[in-house]
């Protein structure tokens, strides 16, 4: 039977050495990595202890990663990452990563080479699946799940159906990964792709880089997706040659694969898009929008602190400044992404124009720290929720979108389309 | 499993942000966290809870972050089982694998009202609101296995031992 890249990559990893798959089976497997941050670690551990663990089963197939509550805000904060400190000395886990040496989880693991096309990824955190823009299968599952694949070395994986997404035409200005996921986020709604693998290919998918392809993955699972991934190509192949430590397998679908449905992202019909609160799904162009005063832009997340979304930053800034009433805060996603901003000098432009450049963490994208909103302000960012409460008091509001947009809504503190500056 | 309580109804795409808000994830006991559910949209739904009650919602129940600890306060409150017309993949798992059973039924939440008495019969699918009885597709058997034992942990212990013996 033809086969999807979802269907593949859980052949490949089956147990049982599946010749093929099929959707709704479900399957053994044993995963390429297993992702903790510091949220799910500390949880995790207690179901390992709860389970009787002693030693981690394929310690060097482990990433702990300091992110959510690094640097500590609190004290309870520092309690989980000295858990995930203790953790990695006991078990001689080689893969950690503290606060100074890595940054965010989805952006650092590739960096790092530990995921690779045609891997299986399970993770303690929903945006594992941002792991799709390497062509690999990232999902995120339970922290009690997490702690079997550390006793057992195998866990289990329901095969999804698959949607495919074919990408035309030519990419226009200011249009980017994220609002390709924003668009199809209106189109099919926070539930539209419940359980499935969003799989993306098509004749321009080779204008997106690596960086915007992370963006696209990044938030399949607000729309309920399982996993999302992209198509091997030129990009992916050149990616893992320079980057990927591990053996990795470039995958595409079979022809002839099935898919629960087909559409077609014409690039050259796109606008940049905006997710109002509180939901990712309600998402419009960003002509329909423009306006609203802005209180904080906050630019980084999992997928958009990368340098492509720093260069396009800078690209908006130009010598201007924020808007005098407006806050806003650039987070680069690693300190690798950190190390390259600086050499291009970029946040010398940032810190110029009034922004607050901060070391990587996930802070404010959870509402956690470091740029938290109060109760009436408004907010733009580049992350990927906005449900209520999310970016810290509840009568917060946040809007979602690119960095292109917003820098520019920065600039003019309010919501703007960036070629309108 | 047998379980039965009084019916709690919830909206669609209830995502974990409203359940427990991201400041609460530095918190790990469960009575601690539960003390915060619904916190910001229905303080009072704590209050009203009682041990063996059943929540009914609609899709995409548990949307958004992976929180284990949205399951986790929901268990720890007491809550029986949850009703939905469909379940967020993350919170679905979880909610396996500490233990707390999960029934996907579009008919039975069309049906519930507050308030009413539901008995659901995890082996069989069936699930009675009211005068209302209701045939749903019932969890493969080896996921009500880890889900009646307890959860994930007591399973994995258990395997553990399982395969030793195998071993010799």
């Amino acid at each position: 039977m033809a086969q999807t890249i979802a269907e593949k990559i859980l052949r490949d990893h089956s147990i049982e050495l599946k010749d093929e798959v099929r959707p709704g089976e479900f399957v053994r497997a044993r995963v390429d990595l297993t992702l903790l941050n510091d949220v799910n670690g500390p949880a995790a551990f207690r179901h390992f202890d709860a389970m009787g663990g002693t030693e981690v089963a394929s310690p060097d197939k482990l990433a702990l990663v300091c992110d959510h509550f690094a640097p500590a805000p609190t004290a309870a904060g520092a309690q989980l990452l000295n858990s995930m400190r203790r953790f990695a000395d006991e078990k001689g886990i080689r893969n950690f990563f503290d606060a100074g040496k890595g940054g965010i989880e989805h952006t650092l693991v590739p960096q790092q080479g530990l995921i690779g096309p045609g891997g299986l990824i399970a993770g303690g955190d929903s945006h594992t699946c941002t792991a799709g823009a390497f062509n690999a299968f990232g999902a995120g599952m339970s922290w009690a799940g997490m702690a079997g694949i550390m006793v057992l070395d195998e866990t289990w994986f329901r095969v999804p159906h698959s949607m495919r997404f074919e990408v035309i035409g030519t990419k226009l200005p200011f249009v980017t990964g994220k609002d390709i996921i924003l668009q199809i986020l209106r189109d099919i709604g926070v539930d539209g792709a419940l359980y499935m693998s969003m799989e993306f290919g098509g004749e321009s998918i080779g204008q997106l880089n690596i960086d915007e392809r992370m963006a696209i993955c990044n938030m399949a699972v607000e729309a309920g997706g399982k996993t999302a991934i992209v198509e091997a190509d030129e990009v992916t192949a050149a990616w893992a040659k320079d980057y990927c430590r591990r053996d990795y397998k470039l995958l595409r679908a079979d022809e002839g694969a099935k898919y629960f449905s087909h559409t077609v992202i014409d690039l050259s019909q796109m606008r940049p898009m905006v997710a109002k609160p509180p939901s990712p799904g309600d998402v419009v162009a960003v002509d329909e929008i423009r306006g609203i005063r802005v209180d904080q832009v906050y630019m980084g997340n999992c997928a958009n602190g990368t340098i492509t979304d720093l260069r396009q930053i800078a690209s908006v800034m130009k010598g201007r400044k924020v808007a005098p009433n407006t806050r806003a805060i650039v987070v680069p996603a690693t300190q690798k992404v950190y190390l390259q901003a600086i050499a291009e000098g970029l946040l010398e432009q940032f810190i110029d124009a009034g922004i607050a450049v901060s070391t990587p963490t996930c802070g404010a994208c959870f509402g956690g720290h470091n740029g938290a909103l109060a109760d009436g302000e408004v907010g733009v960012a580049t992350i990927n929720r906005n449900f209520r409460g999310r970016a810290g008091h509840a009568g917060a509001k946040m809007y979602l979108c690119n960095s292109y947009v917003a820098a520019a809504s920065a600039v003019a503190g309010e919501i703007v389309d960036p070629a309108e500056l | 499993m047998i379980i039965r309580g009084k019916v709690h109804v919830l909206g669609e795409s209830v995502d974990t942000d409203v359940m427990v808000p991201g400041r609460y994830l530095s918190l790990s006991d469960p009575t601690e966290i539960a003390k915060h559910l619904f916190e910001e949209v229905d303080p009072d739904f704590v209050k009203r809870v009682k041990f063996g009650d059943i929540i009914v919602a609609g899709k995409n129940f548990g949307a958004g972050s992976g929180r284990e600890h949205a399951p986790l306060a929901i268990k720890a409150l007491g809550v029986g089982c949850i009703i939905a017309t469909s379940f967020a993949r993350t919170f679905f798992r979880m909610a396996i694998d500490l233990g707390l059973p999960t029934i996907t039924s579009l008919e039975a939440v069309v049906a519930a009202q507050v308030g009413d008495l539901a008995t659901v019969d995890t082996v069989t699918g069936v699930i009675q609101i009211g005068e209302g009885r209701f045939q749903c597709e019932p969890l493969p058997a080896f996921i009500r296995e880890i889900t009646e034992g307890g959860g994930l942990a007591p399973w994995v212990k258990a395997e553990v031992v399982r395969r030793r013996a195998a071993a010799g």
